[in-house]
């Protein structure tokens, strides 16, 4: 059933080359050198995070007498014993810490797993024996776990972030009063972590005033400015190294306890200190996704013309930092939607700050969105598919602005053809193979298109070769290769001919590696690099590659480099400067002059054991277009596994948490269920070719958060198909088909 | 982790001597103890790692096959007898864990592997079954994965694995050496104990107590099947298993053996399941019925509750197939 291998994909119209990304072979042979592997100068101490045993109360006493006496212990810090910090500004505040809560600040508790010591020693075992021999006591409260709990405060998003506006638009209330077909749901999306492979490491070592810092990062640039804020050092003293990330998901965008602790650690002891949060650790150190309540109402005409869209969404966060996604300006911009209301509220409990995750707005609203479009076709007699067709829509409704592009139909028509949907019969229970039921399901996928600024700096080498220099980031995506592509393009240089360094904070600004920004911002820089390296040149754009030959050959100097930047025309020159400070500009979505967005549609089967009521997917298949796609074949790795991230994140991934005491349990890989290879059968994907002209300077949309959207409405719809019974709760467990 | 010595006897006596020290653990692929000791759920002084110890064979005994104590689950599953008389077992094991896993895990580890339970695993966390007294955390916490079979108010955990399942259905026998040097066999069925009010013991193991094999008595004719619901397609614990062995004759069922797994503190059977259903012609009337006498006692705890209808199919579905009654 499953395919034995994946073919390369052929390029299309308007693709580039689908060549193998430069790192390959080191990758899968294990010889890449990611941050934790680079070599320190001299001989580093081990440091062990010690994180609380509960989730809400005061640290009463610490006797670090025996854990001290481990022999190979250098040192227990501790809040009373460590070094004066500055402030660190959170996301929402301009900065990159992940909370308001700065590391080891008092005896206060405020959740699970929050760091309460750290202890460095010769060796991680003599420092991790001597954290089992810290007695810490503590006068525990009742803490507050999640929705429902008792102390739950809810507020409404405007009171924690007062650049949230909710949507009236037009009188949805009536618009839905007076619909032919209405639908009036609630949706619940679970806490789900990351659980990148690579472990959170910081290794930290100072020379001098400078201090050099080897830590995964989303965002070299940032961390750089925010550790420097929080050190109270200049930021020209800071470097991070992050040559390789593996795996991110938005986890590694912020900046954790640990930069700062290792930071301080090394200070003391003059050595470097290495520091690995373990992977339980990884659950309450660097965010989750928040668990989300969604309402959706959803109306239709007669024929099926949609009316009223009213959405809330409940997002449960920190007391300590209100951390929120919202993103319900975008679901509201999907369809032809006559009018539109939603609202925001945030819920806090004791419970650590939740993060970015792999498109954190859009997974839950979107899959709240969907499941509603589904569950009102069904009520109206509409195959889905043509439902979503008759109601696309050229416009972002509610802001009135035009879309850059859409392809959405395009991707429902390619995907129903290479599915079969059109064998669809719309009778749920109406397919079986021996005694499993068989369901059909589809969805949309939609991510916002969003770019921020970039610089980057290109040289071209007499001997025909050139490299690229930008703070940029490989998060396992591809991205090396394909600025090499972008300027071989721009050039006339083969990428291979081409070296690319990134991850490094001493290198021209990127942007972070977040909201799928890196392809169309970093391309954006280095193609602009390159038209001033041919202005110098003296070569017009179109130049062909001879001309260019020879004018590379007849070059005074060995070799010659220009710096190039770019920012979306939303913004100015400023947001340029303010990458210099770590600052984050993202643009994208709907803005004031226009709507810019990547679809994709799903369509899934799936199979439900009549009796055991186990679900599996024997087969989904995704249509996306977006823009001008720079490598097929690492394009093809993006949707693949986004779809069957889409997969784990309907059937299998939860965070389970215990009510009472606000812990999470299954913190380990092996009870955080995610889909093993079994899981996965035939994942068929099409690129569907699609023009932007206007969206950026290669007409490139962001892929890496896209597949994954919209996927557990597509099973969802699939269970139902197949049992009858719509599950409004994820992740579906057999329980609730029971 | 905390210091602890380790020892490598070359002989049964040696090891057994060694083991008689408190606090001493026997290791041999370590899949599971190492996991709990970087946890410091397990603090041995002292490991015992008997993998020089001559208990990898696996052969012929009278009629029925020897499984040494540390034959690897990847060799007992791909054992041509396991294959042709013994299949439930074969297909048990690879029901369990992961290829990686199965080629270090031995006979003796797999049977003394301890709970999935997530207050057991997390030493923040009270565990009557760690540590004695302090409570059950997954009583009025998270009990998803817990018993519905056999539990006590001190400890609702389940014994987590898969082969042992199948050999209790097989009615395999584990073989002990004491310290005293002699040699005992148990059924498979008696090795793990109910949790009772000492859930800090798993089985009927003594200090200085080592298991030298498992015999499986002589093949029985008939279906064997192993059915294992889940919702991860692999490398995931059971919600629920069965271990089935149902011969018909003509038309009726004849012998059967039923042994079920995630659902008790240890691999379950019931004979007087196995009694209701012998002799009577396969529906589903009757399974139904059978189920009932198993599930006469089950109790859930919240979480877990869903463990007594889906045990009810599952059993249900491993009838059908196994009698070849048309679903």
């Amino acid at each position: 059933m499953a395919q034995d291998y994946t073919p390369v994909p052929a390029a299309k119209e308007n693709m580039g080359q689908p060549i193998a990304r430069y790192e390959a072979l080191q990758k899968v042979t294990g010889a890449k050198i990611y941050a934790d592997d680079l070599p320190v100068p001299g001989r580093p101490a081990y440091a062990w995070m010690v994180t609380s045993g509960i989730a809400k109360g005061r640290i009463t006493s610490i006797d670090d007498s025996a854990a001290l006496a481990v022999p190979g212990v250098q040192m227990v810090m501790t809040h009373e014993n460590r070094p004066p910090l500055g402030d660190a500004k959170t996301f929402s505040s301009g900065g990159l810490a992940i909370t308001e809560l700065a590391p080891l600040a008092g005896p206060e508790v405020h959740h699970d797993g929050q760091p309460v010591a750290l202890i460095v020693a010769d060796t991680f075992e003599a420092a991790r024996e001597a954290s089992f021999k810290l007695k810490i006591a503590y006068t525990e409260d009742t803490p507050t776990a999640t929705f429902g709990s008792p102390g739950a405060t809810q507020k409404n998003l405007k009171e924690v972030n007062p650049s949230f506006e909710p949507i009236r638009f037009n009188d949805a209330g009536a618009a839905l009063a007076g619909s032919a077909h209405t639908i009036d749901s609630e949706y619940y999306t679970p806490i789900q972590h990351h659980n990148a492979i690579e472990l959170f490491s910081t290794t930290a070592y100072w020379d001098g005033p400078r201090l050099v810092l080897h830590e995964p990062s989303q965002f070299v640039w940032g961390l750089k400015n925010a550790a420097a804020e929080q050190l109270q050092t200049d930021s020209e003293t800071v470097r991070i190294k992050s040559p390789f990330v593996g795996g991110a998901f938005g986890s590694k965008a912020a900046m954790t306890h640990r930069t700062a602790l290792a930071a301080m650690a090394s200070k003391q002891l003059g050595r470097p200190v290495k520091l690995v949060a373990m992977r339980d650790q990884g659950f309450t150190h660097s965010g989750h996704r928040q668990e989300t309540r969604q309402r959706v109402r959803l109306g239709c005409d007669a024929s099926g013309k949609l009316t009223g869209y009213d959405h809330t969404q409940w997002e449960f966060t920190a007391r300590t930092t209100p951390y929120s996604n919202g993103g319900l300006e975008k679901t509201a911009a999907m369809y032809d939607f006559k009018a539109v209301k939603s609202d925001n509220y945030v819920v806090q409990g004791d419970r650590n700050v939740p993060t970015f995750m792999r498109s954190p707005a859009e997974v839950p609203t979107v899959y709240a969105l969907e499941a509603a479009m589904n569950e009102l076709a069904a009520e109206a007699g509409i195959d889905p598919v043509e439902f979503r067709k008759m109601n696309d829509t050229r416009v972002d409704p509610v802001k009135g602005v035009p879309y850059t592009s859409r392809s959405l139909n395009q991707c429902l028509d390619a995907a129903a053809e290479r599915f079969g949907w059109s064998r669809r019969n719309p009778q749920p229970r109406s397919m079986r193979q021996g005694e499993w039921l068989i369901g059909w399901g589809c969805s949309m996928a939609m991510y916002p298109t969003q770019m921020s600024p970039s610089t980057a700096r290109v040289t071209l080498k007499r001997n025909g070769t050139a490299s690229i220099e930008v703070a940029a980031h490989d998060v396992g995506t591809g991205c090396y290769t394909i600025a090499a592509q972008a300027a071989g393009e721009r050039l006339g240089i083969d990428p291979t001919r081409i070296s690319v360094q990134m991850g490094d904070s001493r290198l021209p600004p990127g942007p972070v590696s977040g909201g799928s920004i890196s392809t169309a911002s970093v391309t954006s820089a280095v193609a602009n690099a390159c038209d001033r390296l041919n202005e110098r040149l003296g070569l017009p754009a179109d130049a062909t590659a001879d001309q260019r030959r020879a004018a590379i050959a007849a070059m005074s100097m060995p070799e010659l480099d220009a710096t190039g930047s770019w920012f979306p025309a939303e913004l100015d020159q400023k947001a340029v400067d303010a990458l210099y400070e770590g600052g984050v500009r993202i643009v994208g979505g709907s803005t004031d002059k226009r709507a810019m967005y990547a679809f994709g549609a799903e369509m899934v089967e799936v199979r439900i054991n009549e009796r055991t009521r186990e679900v599996r997917v024997p087969r989904i298949v995704g249509a996306f277009a977006a823009g001008h796609i720079m490598n097929p074949r690492t394009a093809h790795s993006q949707y693949l596994g986004g779809l069957i991230w889409g997969i784990g994140s309907a059937l299998h991934e939860s965070t389970e948490i215990d009510h009472k005491r606000a812990r999470y349990t299954n913190d380990n890989i092996a009870e955080y269920l995610i889909p093993v290879n079994a899981d996965i059968g035939e994942v068929d994907i099409i690129m569907v070719p699609e023009v932007d002209d206007e969206i950026n300077v290669l007409g490139v949309k962001g892929i890496g958060e896209l597949a994954n959207v919209g996927t557990p409405a597509a099973i969802t719809d699939a269970i139902w198909h197949a049992t009858g019974i719509r599950i409004r709760d994820l992740p579906v467990r057999i329980e609730k088909l029971l | 982790m905390k210091p602890f010595a380790y020892l490598r006897p070359d002989s049964l006596t040696h090891a057994s001597q060694l083991t008689e020290e408190p606090s001493a653990i026997p290791i041999a692929g370590g899949t599971n103890l190492l996991d709990l000791m970087k946890l410091q759920v397990e603090t041995p002084e002292s490991l015992i790692d008997v993998n020089k110890l001559s208990l990898s064979e696996i052969g012929d005994e009278g009629e029925g096959l020897r499984i040494g104590a540390l034959a690897t689950n990847t060799a007992t599953a791909a054992h041509p007898r396991v294959r042709s008389d013994y299949p439930v077992l074969a297909r048990a094991i690879l029901a369990g864990a992961t290829q990686q896993l199965r080629n270090k895990a031995t006979t003796a580890g797999n049977l003394c592997q301890r709970t999935r339970c997530y207050y057991f695993t997390n030493i923040d966390q009270p565990c009557n079954k760690r540590e004695p007294g302090s409570g059950c955390g997954a009583l009025d916490g998270i009990a998803r994965l817990h018993a519905i079979l056999g539990a006590s108010s001190q400890c609702i955990a389940t014994y987590p694995g898969d082969m042992a399942v199948a050999m209790a259905a097989l009615g395999a026998e584990v073989e002990i050496m004491n310290a005293g040097g002699e040699t005992t066999r148990v059924p498979l069925e008696d090795f793990h104990r109910l949790p009772g009010d000492t859930p800090e013991k798993d089985n009927i193991l003594e200090s200085g107590d080592i298991i030298t094999g498992v015999i499986l008595p002589a093949p029985v004719k008939g279906v064997q099947l192993y059915r294992k619901v889940r919702e991860r397609s692999s490398y995931a614990f059971a919600l629920c298993s069965v271990a089935a062995i149902v011969n018909m004759e003509e038309g009726r069922i004849g012998d059967i053996a039923l042994a079920f797994g995630g659902l008790a503190h240890k691999p379950w059977r019931d004979k007087r399941v196995e009694e209701a259903l012998k002799g009577t012609e396969p529906s589903l009337k009757g399974f139904d019925e059978a189920a009932e006498i198993l599930l006469e006692d089950a109790q859930g705890y919240g979480e877990n509750d869903f463990k007594i209808p889906l045990t009810r199919r599952t059993l249900k579905a491993v009838l059908c197939e196994a009698t070849g009654m048309d679903t």
